[in-house]
């Protein structure tokens, strides 16, 4: 019996928390490496661009919310994604015709284009501010919990609670479905097989007739797709904040390096790398061993590798080993 | 005199701006922006030596200046002799520890054949020093940071004047720089840029959560100065015939004694403030003075045109024998460490340590946009920078306080839109920066004043 009560306490505290975590560092992660691959920078914007859409989702819902329209157990911010992906898509669009189409055709420098998307960050940034303000915002509606920890204790009879949360079921689910369709999208369809080539290389992608607006045009709505979503996942799971939003872009980064850059599968799984580490290293074992080993070599201390004040220095300090001993990531990405 | 007449163009605007700041706001308004022009001249200074002499792109600035404000801490800040005799004996032994991992490390390095049981034995052994100084160090730490908590719980400094953090800092920085240089540097500019970001963000975790040495994020405050203090100058008689002296004209038209008295004592009380301002101007105008000489010697030396080679054709100035590894460590290592004493400079004008306050934002990104918007490559662009982005990075929400009222001007003060851009106006400071920077960038790559170079 203590053994399941210990592989309860993991679940519930270690595995479904960092499931959810690495979903929505995932799709973030996707994100850059998409940006990356195909228009070949590093986009300090990301963070601040996923609490754009997120903010146009929040607008959505507070609208929907007033017209009284809901989805019953489901948050009503489902309704409102889709229109918060068509004005993130504007917006990008928007900011590559003004922004960063002048240097893709002057063929700047990728360090460049990095500084141009640090302008970026910090127009998107002022706008969301000045829109939304900088509060913490919460717009998650609906049933909270699929099961509550104290109803998991009374079915099963056991001493530890599971609980599990909607929001973590959707952001699960709704990054699987949304992944699949990716790479469905990437390796299936003419489309998306010419994205590959232009990123593999760009001459001999052009020499064969592709079209470099249109493959610029499709990896602008996929990243609209993934940063709206993401963001408002992470939202709904936890709260908005713009500047929660902006520190985010460093772990999404971490786990698109550590995946290999330009590579979306690696993306993928460096989300989950990136949040399994994180959550492994700074959790207090000191309960699990209390079920696991016998009373006679119970630990004293809390057997906490690292405190948690130090979970983003974790994911640093794996992306920054990672850079030196395999620069192109753990799933080979582009070679430095 | 005619080719440099842009540079004092530039200059003596950004001088009436400064002055008009003290005549239509305050002059304290306008010395304490004037300061914090300086030191942001001094982190810009840093970064222009990586970026526009050797082409090295570091958003790491954060974590330097924060090394140079912990350098002020230590060095100014009276020893906590109970906290020494708690746990002084635990930290001392890791602090040896520690000397002998990395001991231990570069004998496996130079006694062993590049393999992969060298890199795994390495590995195992970082690790397991690190669990060993954590469990040996714990007890240690624990016992420091009870002694009383709300007021010390750290091992406190040395008790020396705070002006020698400025050389301090500068250490502690370049020695971080050394590490982050041997491990990063060999990565390509935007990865180098992530890293560094990421490796600065992990050195404010640890300012930030090691109580023991930094007071973390309790701050530690009422730092010693360089400067007299207002207090003591508000009752020194020299000081208040100085104020006097200095404004005769306007005390000799109040005709009441007692009146006069009273505005003689406002007076010295708004002058004394200013007066320390002044102070502080001196010394940072002294340090910023003596960087640029340094740099502008450096950049016209042959050292100088050996880095702007290996800046614009790395393999051309390695093909020519230079060491391109050696000097780009060397210029890191220098820029980091003038990041550093502008670091410890902020901490002394502040005489507070806030970990919490240091953000990428305001301490990576925003000193970048300086480097940008000044002109990189050109040391008098870099100053001009840190004074053009520091004076709009202020004055962003009064002029566009101004600005919205200007354009709403028919529309009246019950509109919600308006209400809520006026609310809403501190955060105009960021578009007006990024708007700033994507401008600079597209119709005048080079800057404000661009890099000049001339044979002499």
């Amino acid at each position: 019996m203590d053994f399941v009560n210990a592989i309860i306490l993991l679940l519930n505290y270690i595995f479904i928390p960092a499931l959810t975590y690495g979903s929505q560092l995932a799709l973030g992660a996707i994100f850059v490496t998409l940006i990356y691959g195909i228009l070949r920078f590093a986009n300090f914007a990301t963070g601040d661009m996923m609490s754009f859409g997120t903010m146009m989702t929040i607008l959505f819902t507070w609208y929907f919310q007033s017209l009284g329209v809901s989805l019953g157990v489901l948050p009503t911010a489902l309704l409102a994604i889709p229109l918060g992906i068509i004005f993130m898509i504007l917006y990008m669009l928007l900011i590559d015709k003004f922004v960063f189409k002048y240097y893709r055709h002057q063929k700047s420098p990728p360090v460049q284009f990095a500084m141009v998307s640090i302008g970026v960050m910090f127009v998107t940034q002022a706008v969301v501010r000045i829109i939304i303000g900088p509060g913490d915002r919460r717009f998650f509606d609906g049933e909270k919990f699929i099961i509550k920890a104290r109803e998991f204790k009374e079915m099963t009879g056991l001493n530890e609670g599971l609980a599990i949360k909607s929001t973590q079921v959707l952001t699960i689910f709704v990054t699987i479905v949304l992944v699949s369709l990716l790479f469905w999208f990437l390796n299936k369809t003419k489309t998306g097989k010419s994205m590959k080539a232009y990123s593999d290389n760009e001459d001999l992608a052009l020499l064969s007739g592709i079209d470099p607006k249109k493959i610029v045009l499709v990896t602008w709505v996929i990243a609209g797709i993934l940063a709206t979503i993401g963001g408002a996942l992470y939202g709904l799971d936890k709260s908005f904040k713009p500047f929660t939003y902006f520190n985010n872009m460093l772990p999404i980064f971490a786990a698109a390096i550590v995946g290999g850059i330009g590579n979306p599968f690696g993306a993928f799984l460096g989300g989950y790398v990136i949040a399994f580490s994180e959550i492994l290293l700074t959790y207090a074992y000191k309960k699990f061993f209390m079920y696991v080993l016998p009373e006679s070599m119970e630990p004293d201390s809390l057997v906490q590798l690292l405190s948690t004040d130090y979970k983003f220095a974790v994911s640093f300090s794996i992306l920054v080993i990672v850079l030196i001993y395999r620069p192109s990531g753990i799933f080979k990405g582009k070679v430095l | 005199m005619r080719k440099n007449l842009n540079v004092i163009a530039a200059y003596s605007i950004m001088m009436v701006l400064i002055l008009m700041v003290g005549i239509f706001q305050s002059w304290n308004i306008a010395l304490s922006i004037f300061n914090l022009c300086l030191i942001s001249a001094v982190m810009t200074m840093g970064a222009n030596i990586q970026w526009g002499y050797a082409g090295l792109i570091n958003f790491g600035i954060m974590g330097y200046t924060a090394l140079g404000g912990l350098a002020a801490v230590l060095i100014s800040v009276d020893p906590v002799q109970e906290a020494w005799r708690a746990g002084g004996f635990d930290i001392l032994m890791s602090l040896w520890l520690i000397v002998v991992m990395v001991l231990v490390i570069r004998f496996v390095l130079k006694r062993f054949e590049k393999s992969k049981i060298r890199t795994y034995s390495i590995a195992a052994i970082i690790i397991s020093g690190i669990l060993l100084i954590r469990f040996s160090a714990e007890p240690g730490i624990e016992a420091i940071e009870a002694v009383d908590p709300a007021k010390t719980g750290f091992l406190g400094g040395f008790g020396l004047p705070i002006i020698f953090s400025w050389i301090v800092g500068a250490l502690f920085a370049g020695g971080l720089a050394f590490i982050v240089g041997k491990v990063a540097l060999g990565l390509r500019a935007d990865y180098l840029a992530i890293a560094t970001l990421l490796i600065s963000e992990i050195v404010i975790a640890i300012i930030k959560h090691e109580d023991w040495l930094t007071r973390g994020v309790k701050n530690v405050i009422g730092l010693k100065r360089p400067a007299p203090y207002e207090v003591d100058l508000q009752t020194t008689d020299w000081f208040i015939k100085l104020v006097e002296k200095f404004n005769s004209g306007k005390l000799s038209v109040i005709e009441n004694l007692a009146d006069r008295q009273a505005a003689l004592n406002q007076l010295v009380i708004e002058g004394s403030s200013v007066f320390v301002k002044l102070c502080y101007s001196g010394l940072f105008l002294v340090v910023v003075i003596i960087l640029l000489i340094l740099t502008q010697k450096a950049l016209y030396s042959p050292w100088g045109r050996m880095m702007r080679a290996i800046r614009d054709n790395e393999e051309a100035a390695n093909a020519m024998g230079k060491n391109v590894v050696k000097q780009h460590l060397l210029i890191f290592i220098l820029g980091s460490a003038i990041v550093g004493i502008a670091g410890a400079m902020l901490v002394t004008q502040d005489g507070l340590f806030t970990p919490g306050s240091y953000r990428p934002m305001r301490y990576t990104f925003l000193i970048w946009v300086m480097v940008i918007v000044g002109g990189s490559g050109n040391n008098f662009g870099a100053i001009l920078g840190g004074f053009v982005v520091w004076f709009l990075w202020i004055e962003a929400a009064p002029i566009s306080l101004f600005l919205i009222n200007f354009f709403t001007s028919g529309i009246p003060e019950t509109n919600a839109l308006k209400a809520h851009l006026i609310e809403s106006v501190p955060y105009f400071r960021f578009l007006m920066m990024g708007l700033g920077l994507l401008f600079i960038m597209r119709y005048r790559p080079k800057g404000i004043l661009p890099e000049k170079i001339e044979i002499k």
